[in-house]
């Protein structure tokens, strides 16, 4: 089998939104839409604040929130992991975007573009009205990842098989890989440093994880 | 315009997805179950049933069109019956169906027949009528993504609250139709429900707080429920009270009370679709090690006892 996944390694990420810009140049998202986004977190009370960026979105959780509760099963997992939608089955009642506990989901009802004067020579190439008035999210830039897995690429490795947020990262914060596969660069990841994955009592078996320090003789899961 | 997932702070947000619109199916399914399942009781013991019915059936239709206006795709709604094993929002499409079905069926039948011959199609109305708002309860309880939402207690207070507008309505509709002694039973049935809703509403306050949820949230819980409490449950219970002392004015007070029992619960399921709603936010349980500073206890900010 095959499973997908992130990695974010905290220890690296420098917050510079570079993973952010190079998904909405890939998907083409609306202005103020972000499927891959990194927040700022502050932690401790002044003077001893520690600042930590994480990137976030949609988890491609191992039982999907979203898939659970969308009445027109416009929202399905993968096999490999990889939650989908089907923008021509989606009927837009945003019960996905209450469901989902990372809030990894929006739903654009008419199309905004990044200037007054209106659509920019790319913003109209890359308009696709099926995106309207239906809940659009990260999809792990799977046309990518198929493409690239048919061409016999393996998706974390070869650039044209993986994400372009992973592809982008200036600090080599963000990984992507086959869990399922133990040779793989995120199982590899996994074993060697601690991590933990967010908002882990929603239950929904995230499909993204954060390294937070180094290697240990013993993996403790950490749990929030 | 969007609604979703916006910005880069990790504190829980006000869901912008649901407005008034999808407030209104609750409130319209709440106290239209309530209704027809009072009427389906009604009925059983020979008492004035069928305004209450049609009442009912009017605005749990008037629920579900007010959904259809917020729709991002309203003319694919047909899709929403497509996930009945797992989506609470299908099975509450696919009950309305049946409910609408038997109510209208029980109606005509009563007319032509009498009301013994609707009774099988009263029940059926009924049981739908039941399921639908069930239905409408696990629909908020599995939002995962709002803590003030998913804990579990608030599916019974939105049972309670959908009874209670539906025997408080009932009550207005039939005050002024029947004998004071006839509506007794109703007028108990009010206060037991005022009651259990009052408890039921205690609870989920307490469970929700006990559990943790966004701060945002809790202060919308809060300021909601001391009113909620007064005018909602205490003023009822008084005008009840007062209804059944108060001779020459019984009527009156007895269908004030119901209308502002109802009323109460229409104005507590929009505080918590609309301002109780926020959602999870995010969390880190530690702080990643850089260079020489080691790691330490992370923060859920938005939460109260978090960093913000």
């Amino acid at each position: 089998m095959t499973r997908y996944a992130m990695v974010a390694d905290l220890r690296k990420c420098v917050g510079c939104q570079t993973c952010t810009a190079a998904c909405k140049v890939s998907n083409a998202t609306f202005p103020g839409v972000q499927w891959r986004k990194v927040l700022d977190m502050e932690v401790g009370e002044y003077p001893d604040v520690q600042r930590v960026f994480v990137p976030t979105g949609c988890q491609h959780c191992d039982e999907p929130a979203c898939v659970e509760v969308c009445p027109s099963t416009a929202s399905q997992k993968r096999d490999d992991g990889i939650v989908t939608i089907d923008y021509d089955m989606c009927i837009g009642c945003g019960y996905c975007t209450l469901a989902c506990p990372y809030d990894a989901r929006s739903i654009v009802r008419e199309a905004t573009w990044a200037y007054a004067e209106g659509p920019t020579e790319v913003e109209k190439a890359r308009f696709d009205p099926r995106m309207l008035g239906v809940a659009q999210k990260c999809t792990f830039c799977v046309d990518v990842i198929d493409t690239g897995v048919a061409q016999g690429l393996t998706p974390g490795v070869h650039p044209d098989a993986t994400p372009a947020c992973v592809n982008s990262c200036i600090a080599g914060a963000l990984a992507f890989g086959d869990l399922d596969d133990p040779g793989s660069n995120v199982a590899h990841l996994l074993r060697e440093n601690r991590h933990f994955r967010m908002n882990e009592d929603a239950g929904t078996g995230p499909g993204f994880y954060y390294l937070w320090d180094g290697e240990q003789s013993e993996q403790e899961e950490v749990t929030p | 315009m969007s609604t979703g997932a916006a910005g880069y702070t990790p504190h829980p947000r006000l869901q912008s997805s649901w407005d008034l619109r999808a407030a209104s199916n609750f409130i319209g399914g709440g106290v239209g179950t309530g209704l027809v399942l009072t009427a389906t009781v009604v009925a059983a013991f020979g008492g004035l049933w069928m305004p209450g019915l049609l009442l009912g059936l009017a605005c749990v239709a008037f629920g579900l069109s007010m959904v259809f206006l917020e729709l991002g795709r309203p003319w694919r709604a047909v899709n929403v019956f497509f996930h009945p094993r797992t989506s609470w929002m299908t099975r509450e499409g696919v009950l309305s169906l049946p409910l609408f079905a038997a109510g209208a069926g029980a109606v005509a039948v009563a007319w032509f027949y009498g009301t013994v011959a609707a009774a099988p199609l009263l029940a059926l109305a009924g049981l739908c009528a039941a399921g639908f708002l069930y239905c409408q309860a696990h629909i908020l309880h599995r939002a995962r993504g709002i803590p003030a939402w998913s804990e579990s207690t608030l599916r019974w207070v939105m049972v309670a609250t959908g009874l209670t507008e539906g025997v408080g309505v009932f009550l207005a509709i039939t005050a002024f139709a029947q004998s004071a002694p006839r509506a007794l039973a109703l007028e108990v049935a009010l206060a037991v429900l005022l009651a259990a809703r009052a408890g039921l509403w205690l609870g989920y306050a307490r469970r929700l707080r006990a559990r943790g949820a966004p701060t945002r949230s809790m202060r919308a819980i809060d300021a909601l429920g001391a009113r909620f409490l007064w005018f909602g449950h205490a003023l009822p219970a008084v005008l009840l009270v007062a209804g059944w002392l108060v001779w020459p004015f019984a009527v009156e007070l007895v269908t004030a009370a119901g209308l502002v029992a109802a009323a109460a619960g229409w104005y507590a399921k929009l505080m918590i679709i609309t301002r109780a709603a926020a959602s999870r936010g995010f969390a880190i349980p530690q702080t990643p090690t850089r260079g020489r500073s080691a790691s330490r206890a992370g923060a859920r900010p938005g939460w109260g006892g978090g960093a913000s």
